[in-house]
């Protein structure tokens, strides 16, 4: 019929993060980031638009994710991953150095996103410095 | 084939009979696909399936496939009156939204008892079964039927019925303003799969464009979102639908004209009216 369709709940998670001034990503059900919203441009360095849809790991580990002891954060640690592979909500501190080069303590918060019970569809994701 | 459909009611919200509203109807959504045989393809059960129900009594139809696109009361409501299901000969099968948490069967069972209704689901003669959707497409004589959710309150679903090259797509209760349209592309589009380069397009154009500002969130579109919607997804023809109920036929016409002026360049829309029929392909 036609060209593959953003899941509605995908659209609306979308739509609430472009309304937020929380810095908050949006991650479809293939673990492909899909959105993030102008807040967090100030992290990413460049607007979504030049971003596009691209592989959520590689693209988190360009932020060199790291544990308040400096080592590298295994992805399977990360807020989005668990929300993502153990369909559960999930938050952690930890260090990123963003786009800018500036190292930041960030917290985020992350949560699966399920149109019914047995249909998921993506991962919310919020992030802010502490 | 060619695709004929019949409007049976394009109003929203609740129905509206009276002097002022004998021209559009005042029936609340109803829209018959019409086909051949004993068979009868029909969207969404507003008072306007009432009417139809007799004329598929006099028809002789047996197996009636009931499309719903929500619950809402003014798509929902017909049914009960609906007379072939108090024929125990008929096979129907209704297909529509299920919840995050209840199937369609569910759903419905619980408006269709007392105190809502002095009869229980039970007690209808017909040979009923539910499908829940969004599902696999629907097929049936060489028509084919997507179907897909759509952006207004509680799960609803917009319909894309292709037919050869005929398209029409039905999307009674749609807000896409909500999350954008004309700065979105297609896949990000509500419904944008579905409207997709029809012929034909029903859609929701309930409110005027200064109407709309106190009503955001209520699930329906103003005539200039509509408009806008129309051209993004790329459609053939306009066919403004689900209307106000305190409109009267001379304010459709005033709508109508509103919705001309920003076509402007596009295929003029047009008023869906309780009796119309239309042919694509």
């Amino acid at each position: 019929m036609t060209p593959p369709q953003k899941h509605l709940v995908l659209i609306l998670a979308r739509e609430f993060a472009s309304n937020l001034s929380t810095p908050a990503l949006v991650a479809d059900a293939r673990w492909r980031l899909v959105y993030y919203n102008e807040a967090a441009e100030a992290y990413v360095g460049k607007r979504f638009a030049e971003t596009g849809e691209v592989a959520l790991d590689e693209w988190l580990a360009s932020f060199e994710p790291r544990t308040a002891g400096q080592e590298p954060l295994p992805p399977e640690r990360r807020p989005g991953r668990i929300a993502f592979d153990e369909r559960r909500a999930s938050h952690l501190r930890f260090h990123i150095t963003s786009a800018d080069g500036v190292e930041r303590d960030i917290e985020v918060t992350a949560f699966p996103l399920f149109a019914h019970t047995d249909e998921f569809v993506g991962v919310v994701a919020l992030f802010w410095t502490v | 084939m060619a695709l004929r459909l019949k409007i049976w009611g394009c109003r929203g919200s609740v129905p509206a009979p009276g002097a002022d509203t004998v021209t559009y109807g005042g029936n609340t959504s109803c829209v018959e696909v019409m086909l051949e045989d004993e068979e009868a393809l029909v969207f969404d059960a507003g008072t306007g399936i009432r009417a139809l129900g007799a004329d598929l009594v006099r028809r002789g139809a047996r197996q009636i496939n009931l499309f719903l696109t929500h619950l809402h009361l003014d798509h929902l409501e017909g049914l009960r009156f609906f007379a072939p299901l108090w024929n125990p000969a008929v096979k129907l099968e209704i297909w529509g939204p299920r919840s995050p948490v209840l199937s369609l069967r569910e759903r419905i069972l619980r408006g269709f008892s007392p105190p809502l209704f002095p009869l229980d689901f039970r007690d209808v003669p017909a040979q009923v079964t539910f499908h829940d959707l969004p599902g696999e497409p629907w097929r049936r004589d060489g028509l084919t039927l997507f179907t897909d959710l759509v952006l207004h309150p509680g799960p609803t679903l917009g319909f894309r019925i292709e037919s050869g090259d005929a398209v029409l797509a039905y999307v009674p209760d749609h807000e896409p303003a909500l999350a954008g349209i004309e700065d979105r592309t297609l896949d990000w589009l509500s419904a944008g799969a579905i409207a997709r380069g029809a012929d034909y397009l029903l859609h929701d154009s309930q409110y005027l464009e200064d109407e709309y500002p106190t009503k955001i969130g209520w699930g329906h579109s103003s005539v200039a979102d509509a408009v806008a919607y129309s051209r993004a997804v790329g459609a053939e023809r306009l066919v403004l639908f689900h209307h106000e109920p305190e409109r009267s036929d001379q304010g459709l016409e005033s709508l109508l004209s509103r919705a001309r002026e920003l076509a402007d360049g596009d295929e003029p829309p047009v008023l869906a009216r309780e009796g119309m029929e239309i042919e694509l392909g």
